[in-house]
């Protein structure tokens, strides 16, 4: 935030209609998901309140348990794959000219498909009868079928994923490299520093800030992947590629779980809370460094 | 000194036949009809045909879906702007009671996951009546495109010295002449990185729009969704109305693609 802040009260006026709408779009369903979570739901006219009975439920139903460690491994793997590839991609990246343009349009072409069509377009490539991928590896005398293999479904989710949102990582890594200051190449190649050694000790310290935002936001998104599981797998074969979002949709839209739902959305809030937290406390330290 | 290494670039180009092939796929699916995809695998469409987009430009779901996404996507984009944009004034420029945590809780909007939003979203809207209107998906999809606006706006503006406030008072100018014809057009190319990232997020996001939407204002995405479980899998048409869904992204990208760096830089995505 900016340096000489003016102290006026009067500034809440500004922020007011933002309130407002973030208030209705927000805050009222939070509310209505705390409410429910307290209460057994038989009809919107028989309620009882239940106290804290679908929390301890929630916390102790196996299948949570399992979306919830499927979720970290899912999570874990896409951060440990995306955040080096976009590192050294942003490196290879030319900085100007129209090769630089187009590399940055094909780049950023991915994070704007819908969700769904990446899952569609995904499904297309992979399968093992009309996809590229999936013929080209059945050809190849592996028998991959997305479909029927856990291992394989888990495979092309994480490959789906790379191709979708790597760019993100990258493109703030580009961005990042292009704030690192000539002159520090320059004392570097004087020093006779290698090439991993620039890496190391010019770069890397600069891309601290965009790379702390990098890893959060990959965190906290595929911790709510819903819609390419739900297009690609279905969250099959049978619930290995079950996620967070989609066992909590599958309750409350598919099973009209009302209460159980509100328990296990006001915990799975918690987590993200958690994350928003680090998130933003990181940001603004690094704000207030520079 | 050349910073790109060996290494790097051969990744990077990997990385971009990584990224060409399944949107290559996309479009040859999208030129084949659906006897020919089923009977023979080529990798060149020997027989191309246009009949799938003609199916989606000439079918009233299909065009209707896409004048839907539309609507909504442009409604989303005008309420976030024009409501992030006096905030992220006062965010950059004034310190308040609870400015910093009113501005932590904007953020936690924009990562609360959308599927914990689900039921009480159906039922807010269907109670006062919007259930099945662009409108209703415009205004759910704000849940996470205001605090992205006004979290982009206030990184843009805080980099705008105040002098330049000062001056306009100095000489004579009220504040609401100041704001629009001085300050907004000094932050052209924010604005212009915001109305793509409401765009791109309201254009990409099908959980909330399948929800609020019946028959009425079924937007495409959702239209896609429904015909792969209804007439079997018609994978020519599907693939088709892909390429038209990949089609706006790539254009806005094109015309923004400058400032978009700027907009990482900031590291406000």
């Amino acid at each position: 935030m900016a340096q000489n802040k003016v102290k006026d009260n009067r500034a809440w006026i500004g922020v007011l209609p933002v309130l407002l709408i973030v208030a209705f779009s927000g805050v009222i369903p939070l509310m209505t998901v705390v409410n429910y979570s307290v209460q057994d739901i038989l009809d919107f006219n028989t309620r009882f309140f239940v106290g804290l009975e679908w929390y301890r439920e929630t916390l102790a139903d196996p299948r949570f348990v399992d979306a919830f460690l499927r979720q970290i491994g899912f999570s874990a793997a896409v951060l440990l794959v995306e955040i080096p590839l976009g590192i050294v991609i942003a490196r290879g990246m030319p900085t100007d000219g129209l090769r630089a343009s187009l590399l940055l349009v094909l780049l950023a072409t991915p994070l704007l498909i819908p969700w769904n069509v990446v899952g569609t377009i995904w499904q297309i490539y992979a399968r093992p009868d009309i996809g590229l991928l999936g013929v080209a590896l059945n050809e190849l005398g592996i028998a991959f079928n997305y479909t029927s293999e856990p291992l394989h479904a888990w495979l092309t989710l994480l490959a789906m994923d790379i191709w979708h949102w790597t760019s993100l990582v990258a493109l703030l890594a580009f961005a990042g490299l292009t704030s690192v200051p000539a002159a520090c190449y320059q004392a570097a190649e004087l020093d006779g520093a290698s090439k991993w050694q620039v890496f190391r000790f010019v770069e890397l310290p600069r891309l601290k800030g965009v790379l702390v935002i990098a890893v959060l936001l990959r965190l906290m998104d595929s911790f709510m992947i819903y819609t390419e599981p739900f297009v690609l797998t279905g969250g099959g074969p049978g619930n290995t590629t079950t996620f967070l979002s989609q066992y909590l949709a599958t309750m409350a839209v598919g099973q009209f779980d009302l209460g159980p739902a509100a328990a296990f959305s006001v915990i799975y809030f918690l987590f993200i809370l958690l994350f928003s937290w680090l998130f933003y406390t990181s940001v603004m330290r690094n704000e207030d460094e520079s | 000194m050349n910073r790109r290494s060996r290494i790097s670039r051969w990744v990077l180009l990997g990385y971009c036949v990584y990224l060409i092939l399944p949107l290559y796929w996309l479009l040859t699916m999208a030129l084949r009809s659906n006897a020919d995809i089923a009977g023979t695998f080529e990798l060149l469409p020997s027989s191309p045909t246009l009949a799938n987009f003609a199916e989606i430009l000439t079918n009233p779901v299909w065009y209707q879906g896409f004048a839907n996404s539309l609507s909504y996507v442009v409604l989303n984009t005008l309420i976030s702007v024009s409501v992030a944009l006096p905030a992220a004034y006062v965010f950059s420029r004034y310190r308040f009671l609870g400015d910093r945590q009113l501005f932590f809780w904007l953020l936690t909007n924009r990562m609360a996951p959308p599927a914990v939003f689900l039921l009480p979203f159906f039922q807010l809207y269907s109670s006062i009546g919007l259930f099945d209107t662009p409108l209703a998906v415009a205004l759910a999809h704000c849940l996470f495109t205001v605090p992205l606006s006004v979290w982009i706006l206030e990184g843009f503006m805080s980099g705008v010295p105040t002098e330049i406030d000062d001056m306009a008072r100095i000489d004579g100018h009220s504040f609401w002449f100041f704001f629009t014809r001085i300050f907004l057009p000094i932050n052209r190319s924010a604005i212009g990185v915001t109305v793509f990232f409401c765009f791109m997020f309201s254009w990409v996001e099908l959980l909330l729009a399948r929800t609020l939407t019946g028959s009425e204002a079924k937007p495409i995405v959702v239209v896609m969704t429904r015909t792969v479980s209804a007439s079997g899998m018609d994978w020519g048409v599907l693939a088709a109305a892909g390429v038209f869904t990949v089609l706006p992204g790539i254009l806005v990208v094109w015309f923004v693609r400058q400032h978009l760096v700027k907009g990482f830089a900031l590291g406000r995505v």
